[in-house]
């Protein structure tokens, strides 16, 4: 495998409301940042992630593409997935050996709608969306077969926000009060992420240019990708296989991580992704805050390899693992070790 | 904000719905279900998965084309409940989502459970599907599932014709004329209201009807939450009476009090209907009113 670092990230300064700017205006900012902070104005590659259901228009991704000086024409591709996929085909690209530097950015906009009712659209439409099987009622199935205590669910809650307070670009959450109101039973109303507007940018450096354009790259020393099935009835939604599959597969185990940031949108997806990855006490779970601090839809996961990759980048740590989903109930996982 | 020119309202939708073709699995699975049926497809590896799949997503092999008819009923495996149902969600009451192993089957099917309230559904719950009336080859078309029966309701109901006669044909023409009548055993020397025509302690004849005042006593009550016809809201207080000069106790209402200032002891006079309206019945006495006289040490 050839040698790709995550060199550079930026994120939006997320918000909870609709600030009225088009996703090009959104996503620009971090694009210019990434280019300023790399040197970079083109690159081998470009790959977004992007749900046009999110804005309810379709290829809403492509004017999207104005952020980025696409003329003359570059190379480009999208996934409609999470960023973090996105910077998985980048990842492949790259292996090529035929280009060393790749741009990688997701966005989205979800104050646009009723995020709850759109995430019913992923569903397979012959069994679960004519149900109307919304987002919070599929958590809450998956936070049923848990079972956890709530003071444990409460506990990563209360943390998620007190780091999310510390942190720049996700929100300022209020810590719980004794009593919290259920969503979908069991799942509590603060169970639940923020809604959030936000982009995220990366670029992946292969071969000498990331010691070129960082001082201390964050090497991608495993990335994998598994998926179970997508009827929640086939499945032991208290365990994620695929994580546990993902996590064996990118060689989470091979050392010690000293910081895992995990796209667990609800507590217990957490206490889920924490036993599949096997990660025991010494691993600092998302001390950005993670989604419950800011949840910018299908920047979340990219975010939390840029958030990995940061704690490289400045030195914080040397060995962090950095994981993103995608479907229902933590249907597909994708997890990342990087390494200084 | 409908008034901001610069905020603008955007559906997305797809008029009349997409048509989408089912593949000969879902379709016999859909077909099934339009004949009220639930049937899973077995794996190569012996599995009956619920609802059918084309391929094993275990394997990734196709799956056998063996159709099993399951349940109707199955068992709760996992639940999560909806105390607010939103437009789409299939029940308009609150209700439980459930993944339900069918009788038969190796796998879970999800779909909606009517329960009056969380603490009636347990993970090992057995449910039965309740079917949509018009059956059209949709997952709908089971409408949700429903708790086994585990009790039913009988109704009863006879008709009956009573005649007043004897002791309360007596008391009741008192009554009528606005007083109570009892009767004296000259053995116990007990006075009985309403008057009968024996003693219930020694057996003799009564004959001595006494005319009673229509003040008394009460000697305890009840505070009633539930609605009564004969009642004028709730709550109200039905009470003993021990009428002045009677040894036994009286039912009746107590009235122009609050429920909690009503004790044992108080000093009550019965409230009459007008003169006019007056029959040969206990709705005579409206109910029982506090004289404001101190209350009697009860023996």
């Amino acid at each position: 495998m050839r040698d790709v670092a995550i060199v550079a990230f930026a994120q939006t300064r997320h918000t909870d409301h609709d600030t009225g700017l088009s996703e090009h205006e959104l996503i620009h900012p971090v694009i210019s940042e990434v280019k300023e902070r790399t040197g970079l104005r083109r690159f081998g590659f470009t790959c977004s992630g992007s749900c046009d259901y999110l804005a309810g228009a379709p290829f809403s991704f492509v004017s999207a593409l104005d952020a980025l000086a696409a003329w003359p024409p570059i190379s480009e591709s999208h996934v409609e997935m999470d960023g973090a996929w996105a910077l998985y085909e980048a990842w492949v690209r790259l292996q090529h050996g035929d280009i060393d530097s790749a741009l990688v950015y997701g966005f989205g906009k979800s104050s646009l709608g009723d995020l709850r009712t759109i995430m019913t659209l992923q569903l397979d439409p012959y069994y679960l969306a004519p149900l109307g099987l919304d987002q919070l009622s599929y958590a809450a199935l998956q936070a049923a077969a848990v079972g956890a205590d709530r003071q444990e669910l409460d506990e990563i809650v209360r943390r998620s926000r007190a780091d999310g307070r510390s942190n720049p670009y996700a929100f300022d959450l209020p810590d719980l009060s004794d009593k919290e109101d259920f969503a979908v039973q069991p799942l509590t109303k603060t169970d639940v992420p923020p809604i959030t507007d936000g982009a995220a940018a990366i670029v992946l450096a292969a071969g000498d240019l990331a010691t070129e354009l960082c001082d201390r790259p964050a090497y991608i020393r495993g990335i994998a990708h598994r998926t179970e099935p997508h009827y929640l009835g086939l499945r032991d939604l208290a365990r994620s296989a695929s994580a546990a599959d993902a996590a064996r597969a990118a060689g989470v185990g091979k050392g010690p991580v000293e910081v895992a940031e995990l796209h667990a949108q609800f507590p217990h997806e957490e206490i889920i992704l924490r036993r599949a990855l096997e990660l025991g006490g010494d691993t600092v779970i998302n001390p950005s805050g993670g989604p419950l601090a800011a949840n910018p839809v299908m920047a979340t996961g990219l975010i939390r390899l840029g958030e990995a990759a940061r704690r490289i980048h400045d030195g914080t740590a040397s060995r962090t693992v950095a994981h993103a989903a995608s479907g229902p109930c933590l249907q597909q996982n994708l997890v990342t070790v990087l390494e200084a | 904000m409908p008034s901001d020119p610069l905020v603008a309202q955007h559906v997305l939708e797809f008029p009349g719905g997409y048509t989408r073709t089912t593949g000969p699995v879902i379709g016999r699975f859909l077909s099934e279900l339009r004949a009220r049926r639930i049937v899973g497809v077995r794996t190569a590896e012996g599995r009956v998965h619920v609802p059918p799949l084309e391929y094993d997503p275990a394997t990734g092999e196709p799956v056998t084309g063996e159709y099993v008819e399951v349940g109707p009923a199955g068992t709760i495996t996992t639940w999560a409940w909806v105390a607010e149902p939103l437009d789409a969600h299939p029940l308009d009451q609150p209700f439980a989502w459930a993944l339900i192993r069918l009788d038969g089957a190796d796998s879970d099917l999800l779909h909606a459970v009517a329960a009056e309230n969380p603490k009636a559904l347990a993970a090992g719950a057995r449910v039965w599907p309740v079917w949509r009336d018009r059956p059209t080859g949709h997952i709908t078309d089971i409408s949700h599932f429903a708790p086994e029966v585990t009790k039913i309701v009988s109704e009863v109901r006879a008709e009956y014709r009573l005649q007043v006669g004897g002791a309360l044909r007596v008391f009741l023409e008192g009554v009528e004329r606005g007083v109570f009548l009892g009767s004296r055993c000259e053995q116990c020397e007990k006075v009985y209201v309403p008057l009968r025509l024996a003693c219930p302690e020694c057996g003799n004849t009564l004959p001595e009807t006494l005319e009673l005042p229509d003040t008394g006593t009460i000697t305890t009550f009840a505070i009633n939450n539930l609605p009564d016809p004969r009642a004028p809201e709730v709550p109200f207080v039905s009470a003993y009476i021990l009428l002045d000069g009677a040894d036994i106790p009286m039912i009746a209402l107590i009235g122009d009090v609050p429920a909690h200032e009503v004790r044992q002891g108080m000093r009550v006079k019965a409230v009459w209907v007008p003169e006019s309206e007056r029959t040969a019945t206990m709705a005579n006495i409206r109910w029982f009113a506090p004289t404001g006289e101190p209350d009697v040490e009860l023996t």
